[in-house]
């Protein structure tokens, strides 16, 4: 069995609600990464039941609002050297760009590419979103 | 300032803002020959992705009264941007050539795009279901001019609430101002969405389905028609399209200072008999219009 637990540099995505840990990893890129990436699935956790975990040993500032509009209940740790850096709760971000699509066929960004579609957030509950040209609301 | 801004859609003009317009519209109205070459040397590109002769029409007078002149075309199939330029593309090349710029285009979103990328005052002419902020200061100019001011009416607004763009943005521009009551007139499937509801002050509205019994209370009468394609059959259209029709035994129950007023082109939701009532605007609302986009090219453009 590989031996994850001694990071050298790099972050720990953990809480990750179990079945979102694939999503995540192909959101942010994960399979394209040259680095050592490790996807646990379905790992027993006391205070969810199951829960998924990402390990990244990387030097790579990773983009992650995705994280928070996926799964904004999952905690981000920054190691270095095997000590525990910081750690990060998310929040859905206020705006988001490249990431969400309209979902509203008659919008221009259906027939027109564009590529820094910006949406804002309106409802942190049901993590809805905006369209910035149709107002049309969407959610990931 | 207004100098320079767009126009997208009708709430990004504050209501001071707002008032600039209207007052410039008041000034022009008393006297146009004062205003007759003040765009002299300007030139308006009108590009009408889809065909609106009232719009288009409405903006080409509005410019030439001022002295102005006009470029574009009305049916983009004969003109070079249908072969697939970006409208990215075509906005940066127009913007070049003129100094402010109205479009009109079937999707939705846009005026917003292009405006991105303009060097010039975009105005949004419509799109599609979306936004034509020009129509919702038509109706503002229209309700200021007759009842003198845009605070504490009561108004009413009947026929199809749920789809129609042009009452949503009546209301939400209206509800800005001190006092304004809506009484929503509408079959049930037809009635105004949540979201427009939740904008308001549970107080300040309520919801019936007679026009009979909310004519009454009407300090404004808004009429809109209801289109046979939001509609999912024929019998489904045919049962609620004369739900509500404005007759000459209606107006018997209106207040005397009252205005009736519609988008047009109306179809048979008020009876002809109707449009000889002093009450009935909606002929005039036109002519505000041109008053209205007038103003707003001027100020716009920067010129006072
Ligand atoms: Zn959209």
């Amino acid at each position: 069995m590989i031996n994850v637990s001694r990071l050298k540099k790099g972050i720990v995505i953990d809480h990750i609600e179990a079945g979102h840990g694939y999503k995540i990893f192909s959101q942010l890129g994960l399979d394209e990464l040259e680095d050592v990436v490790v996807l646990m699935r379905n790992v027993p956790s006391r205070k969810m039941g199951k829960k998924d975990l990402i390990k990244i040993e990387t030097d790579i500032n990773l983009d992650l609002t995705v994280l928070g509009l996926i799964d904004p209940n999952v905690t981000v740790n920054f190691v270095e050297d095997g000590v525990l850096l910081r750690k990060e709760k998310l929040q859905l971000p206020e705006v988001v760009e490249g990431i969400l699509e309209c979902k509203n066929p008659r919008c221009i960004s259906k027939y027109q590419k564009i590529d820094d579609i910006k949406f804002y957030l309106i409802d942190r509950k049901t993590k809805e979103y905006r369209c910035e040209y149709c107002d049309t609301t969407t959610s990931f | 300032m207004l100098k320079g801004r767009h126009l997208i859609e009708p709430s990004e003009f504050r209501i001071d803002e707002l008032e600039e317009i209207f007052g410039l519209a008041d000034s022009i109205i008393q006297k146009p020959e004062n205003y007759s070459e003040i765009c002299k040397n300007k030139l308006l590109a009108s590009l009408f992705y889809e065909p609106s002769t009232r719009t288009k029409f409405s903006f080409d007078a509005a410019m030439l009264r001022l002295g102005g002149q006009v470029i574009g075309f009305s049916d983009p199939n004969t003109s070079s941007v249908a072969k697939g330029e970006t409208l990215k593309d075509t906005i940066i090349t127009i913007s070049n050539y003129v100094d402010i710029v109205v479009v009109r285009h079937p999707q939705e979103g846009t005026a917003k795009l292009m405006s991105k990328y303009a060097l010039v005052p975009v105005i949004n002419a419509g799109d599609g279901g979306h936004q034509h902020p020009t129509q919702t200061l038509t109706d503002l100019l229209t309700i200021r001019h007759y009842k003198k001011s845009l605070k504490n009416h009561c108004i009413a607004v009947c026929g199809d609430l749920k789809f129609g763009r042009t009452i949503h943005s009546l209301v939400k521009a209206m509800h800005r101002y001190e006092g304004t009551k809506f009484i929503f007139i509408s079959p049930e499937e037809l009635r105004i969405p949540r979201y427009i509801k939740d904008l308001l002050d549970p107080d300040s509205y309520r919801e019936t389905t007679s026009l009979d019994e909310a004519i009454g209370e009407a300090d404004i009468l808004y009429m809109s028609r209801v289109q046979r394609e939001r509609f999912v059959s024929e019998y489904e259209y045919l049962r609620l399209k004369d739900y509500f029709i404005l007759t000459p035994e209606k107006m018997l129950m209106a207040k005397e200072d009252m205005i009736v007023m519609h988008p047009l082109p109306r179809v048979n939701e008020i009876a002809e008999e109707v449009d000889d009532d002093k009450r009935a605007v909606y002929f005039h609302q036109a002519k505000f219009g041109m008053y209205v986009r007038m103003a707003l090219i001027i100020k716009l453009l920067g010129l006072e």
